[in-house]
């Protein structure tokens, strides 16, 4: 085939620009496709050229992407986070980019004061406000560990964590346990039940889990294949972030049998089930560390255009990208649109907060919002609102992901690693699926709904990978 | 996927391949379909693609087809026996085709408008010809064509104002991915019988151009048509292919890819003077084709366009034609007026100074065969004058000439009412994307300057078959006062002949 095969036959024309060309072609009868063209939503003309040109782009997003659709998850161990993450004493992990605490919102302030109080660093809520004010506790993300946290994903040294492993990179990473919903830690609550709700799930979740996922791994059982439950969970009506319905029932199927055997009193064992069947959203806390694990897979790409990280912590929206390394570009957080429990409103809801927007950069959640058109319901969408959110994201992503395949589209993959050029030339923001935290800190969880970065810090990424361009 | 016969048990006769693949899932329906499509190929004798449970693990055992060593449930089991070593690579690569293929949803895309040429070339079949044509502000038509090269696709960038080291770029990246960028500032191609941009409908045949100049395209491949000989493709490779910052990227590459089509027989090269060292490489890999290549180039030392049509026609052993005119009424010869070449096309004007400046001595233009006979910013300066309307300075926020006549008009106006004596010699376009009467817009200026006294001479370039039609727009413009020709530079001797300065 020569020139693209296009002096074999008459070939077919997609057009952008003025009309006169597309109508002349018409009258002729070729077989024309006008595309909806517009200036870009932001950016220098000359960056966008720079970026377009980068003779690096190609190769390194198609090497981006082959990493990130490669790359598994196994569950292979459930730890404590000191015996696990690289954490000096008296730090606490958090979500999104980096913050202190007199920029903290409501929620991330309520689960770190919980986080001191469920550690005994400090046994009032003032005494745990003031170390906290004071700079006596530590504050680092999530992200600069290897990994994730959900909504404040507040994570104290005596937290259990998912331990996940990608057998095709040999990436690690972590996540704590989900606590269910409500009054939660992560969405910011510290009341005397969250506290004990923490305490079980180290003295007994964490442990029985352990065994449960230790026990068949030393008996010479392959470890479980989360990123198999998240694309099967696709097929079952879920997202993998806002719906986990399905992938928490997988998950309890496989650990079932194990948990059983576990050397506990059987009301232990029945307290583990009873949870872990309760809890809807058990699945997010191992979606988001298999997303994690490839995306981690793409980190350190010179000349790729493509999010390694969107991440929140409640007042800051934060991303990166596989071309700039470890910096983060940030923007004030949006506030999601949505549904409220109970009496709350949109006045409760604060900004959108969570390492958990990591499934939406991994091409599930909000990508893949076709696979589970129950949440549109959230923003009072139909059904091909749905569908229209998931065709859209694919005019800003790389690949398909042949794993993640949602049915509904005719089983096409999800779209998967996400461009800033592709933002930057077709103005449109990532979509996200997420919870709300009450703004107030204590308050817990207010409702669920979507939402968008702000546009910031797609601008700040586009001119730092135009830059690297210039200089290659 | 049900009953499989005992017969085709273990010791069952052909080759087989068993694999297992990790990170696959797809639902059993999906895979139950792959299986059947496989199985109905020929020289297939048994097929399974599953998930490795344990169930399908009995099934191929039952078939003869289990796998080797171990096998987890989150593995795809791909089992196939056939006749013969290549139905079974054939049984693969269907597998693998099969599972990748997607079910294009139809439901959604009028929904969601596609954005860019990216978004848009990936809805299209990817095996099929495709190209994408690129008119958006200069400055954003950089990134578009780039997603058409990383498509794999050919792209004609009718934009303007794209800067030359980008331009550069996009080249070597469109000769290293095997497709061309017709461009920047490109408006003409034809491409397999299909007209882009300014293009006229003419006869397919065994002649292929590659034109740096769009309009100089259309000259040749109407006197082309006129001749009996049609045009296998136009390829466009935009103004600036030949200069030394360029390099003829595009014009090396095009000029390749018609020595390698079988449909075109000869090549002619139409352009203005390229810079020494790139005539010299494209003179190079020329003549290192098997197809022959000929230039029309366009400079003092060489023959017009319609000479060089004509020594290609005798090139193929056909006879020259009387090329068509409308000779118009008879006009008393104006001897001592002044030339006033007002045209659409900037080859065609530059072919006009080129054959008048001779005849007539210095002409000013903005658009000069010299810089220091520039106009300048005064249209309506006295002496002989020739102006390209066409040229990015005059089509800055608004549409060219052959579309938009509105400024060409108001100079016809303005030599008609001016006291010098004139001769105005004007540039006709037909075909796709021109006016679609360009007659009907011009005779009231036209009839008010041969009122006037003003003779009228027009170069029509363009077709019978061209929407506006030749003769009908001849006959229209003859009747106004115009002597009409089909070729420009007819056109233009004839105008010398009424200035009594024919060369």
């Amino acid at each position: 085939m020569t020139l693209g095969g296009m002096l074999s036959g008459p070939p077919a024309i997609v057009a952008a620009g003025v009309d006169v060309f597309s109508d002349a072609l018409r009258a002729q009868g070729a077989d024309v496709h006008d595309v909806d063209w517009r200036p870009p939503g932001f950016g220098d003309p000359a960056d966008l050229a720079a970026l377009a040109l980068d003779p690096r782009r190609a190769s390194a997003n198609r090497t981006a992407v082959e990493r990130v659709l490669a790359a598994g998850a196994q569950l292979v161990d459930v730890r404590p986070a000191r015996d696990v993450l690289d954490v000096p004493d008296h730090t606490l992990l958090h979500a999104g980019p980096p913050i202190d605490w007199s920029r903290a919102s409501g929620p991330l302030r309520g689960a770190l004061i919980g986080a001191c109080l469920y550690e005994g660093w400090a046994d009032s809520e003032e005494s745990a406000e003031r170390m906290l004010a004071a700079g006596e506790i530590a504050l680092d993300p999530c992200h600069h560990h290897r990994t994730v946290g959900p909504m404040a994903g507040v994570v104290s040294p005596s937290m259990w964590m998912w331990c996940l492993q990608d057998p095709v990179h040999g990436g690690q990473a972590y996540c704590s346990l989900n606590e269910g919903l409500g009054k939660v830690l992560r969405y910011g609550a510290y009341g005397p039940e969250v506290v004990d709700r923490l305490h079980w799930m180290s003295n007994v979740l964490g442990p029985v889990l352990a065994a449960a996922v230790r026990g068949p791994l030393d008996a010479g059982s392959d470890p479980i294949d989360v990123k198999s439950i998240l694309a099967q969970m696709l097929q079952m009506g879920d997202e993998g972030h806002n719906r986990n319905r399905a992938g928490s029932a997988l998950t309890l199927r496989e650990l079932a049998p194990a948990l059983v055997e576990v050397d506990a009193p059987s009301s232990d064992i029945s307290a583990v089930l009873r949870f872990i069947g309760g809890n809807e959203h058990f699945f997010l806390n191992l979606g988001m560390p298999t997303a994690k694990l490839a995306l981690d897979a793409a980190r350190d790409i010179p000349g790729a255009t493509m999010l390694t990280v969107m991440a929140r912590n409640g007042t800051d929206f934060g991303i990166q990208t596989a071309g700039t390394g470890d910096r983060w570009f940030t923007g004030p957080a949006n506030t999601p649109v949505g549904l409220f429990l109970g009496d709350y409103g949109p006045d409760d809801a604060n900004p959108d907060i969570g390492d958990s927007a990591i499934t939406e950069t991994y091409g599930v959640g909000g990508f893949s919002m076709a696979a589970a058109p129950a949440i549109v319901r959230f923003v009072g969408g139909t059904v091909p609102d749905a569908l229209a959110t998931t065709e859209r994201m694919y005019q800003l992503t790389l690949a398909e992901n042949p794993a993640m395949a949602i049915p509904v589209l005719g089983f096409r993959g999800a779209p998967t690693g996400i461009d800033v050029l592709k933002v930057a030339r077709t103005g449109w923001l990532p979509q996200i699926n997420t919870g709300m935290a009450g703004r107030v800190a204590g308050t817990g969880q207010v409702g669920a709904g979507l939402v968008q970065p702000p546009q910031e810090c797609f601008e700040q990424a586009l001119v730092a990978l135009a830059e690297a361009a210039r200089a290659a | 996927m049900s009953a499989t016969p005992p017969s085709a048990a273990p010791s069952a006769p052909g080759v087989r391949s068993v694999s297992l693949r990790s990170g696959v899932y797809a639902d059993s329906v999906r895979l139950m379909q792959v299986s059947r499509e496989i199985s109905a190929l020929d020289g297939v004798t048994a097929v399974l693609v599953a998930m490795a449970t344990p169930l399908n693990l009995e099934l191929a055992a039952n078939m003869g087809l289990a796998p080797d060593g171990d096998s987890s449930p989150e593995q795809l089991l791909i089992a196939v026996r056939a006749e013969s070593d290549d139905a079974l690579a054939a049984a693969a690569a269907a597998v693998d085709a099969a599972l990748a293929a997607r079910e294009r949803s139809t439901g959604t895309a009028a929904a969601v408008p596609q954005r860019t040429i990216g978004a848009g070339l990936d809805e299209l079949t990817p095996d099929d010809p495709a190209l994408a044509i690129i008119s958006v502000p200069g400055q954003y038509a950089v990134a578009e064509a780039a997603d058409a090269i990383a498509a794999g696709r050919s792209v004609l960038v009718f934009s303007d104002g794209v800067p030359v080291e980008h331009e550069v770029a996009l080249k070597q990246a469109a000769h290293a991915a095997g497709v061309l960028v017709m461009g920047p500032d490109c408006g003409t191609a034809i491409v397999s019988g299909v007209a882009l941009g300014f293009a006229n409908v003419v006869r397919s045949g065994p002649v292929g151009l590659v034109a740096a100049s769009g309009t100089g395209a259309q000259q040749v491949s109407c006197l082309l048509d006129m001749a009996g000989v049609g045009v296998s493709h136009v390829l466009g490779v935009g103004g600036r292919d030949l200069s030394e910052a360029v390099g003829g990227l595009a014009t090396l590459d095009a000029l390749a890819a018609l020595d390698a089509d079988p449909g075109t027989e000869r090549v002619l090269l139409v352009s203005k003077p390229p810079a020494p060292s790139v005539a010299a490489a494209v003179e190079a890999a020329a003549a290192d084709l098997s197809v022959p290549v000929r230039s029309a180039v366009l400079s003092p030392e060489t023959p017009d366009l319609t000479a060089a049509v004509e020594t290609l026609l005798t090139d193929m052993g056909l006879d020259v034609p009387t090329w068509p005119s409308r000779p118009g009424p008879a006009v008393a010869a104006v001897p001592g007026a002044a030339l006033k070449g007002l045209y659409s096309g900037g080859t065609l004007a530059d072919e006009a100074m080129l054959l008048a400046a001779p005849a007539l001595g210095d002409i000013r233009s903005n658009t000069p065969l010299r810089p220091d006979l520039h106009l300048g910013t005064d249209l309506s300066a006295t002496g002989h004058v020739v102006i390209d309307f066409g040229d990015d300075a005059l089509t800055v926020g608004r549409a060219h000439p052959m579309i938009d006549p509105t400024l060409r008009l108001e100079a016809i106006a303005g030599v008609a009412a001016a006291d010098e004596p004139a001769v105005l010699l004007l540039d006709v376009v037909l075909g796709y994307g021109a006016d679609p009467d360009p007659a009907a817009a011009l005779v009231p200026s036209l009839t008010a300057a041969a009122r006037a006294g003003v003779p009228v001479v027009v170069a029509l370039v363009g077709t019978e078959a061209d929407p506006q039609g030749w003769s009908r727009q001849a006959d229209a413009l003859a009747a106004a006062g115009a002597a009409v020709f089909a070729s420009n530079a007819a056109a233009t001797r004839y105008a010398l002949d009424l200035l009594g300065a024919a060369g």
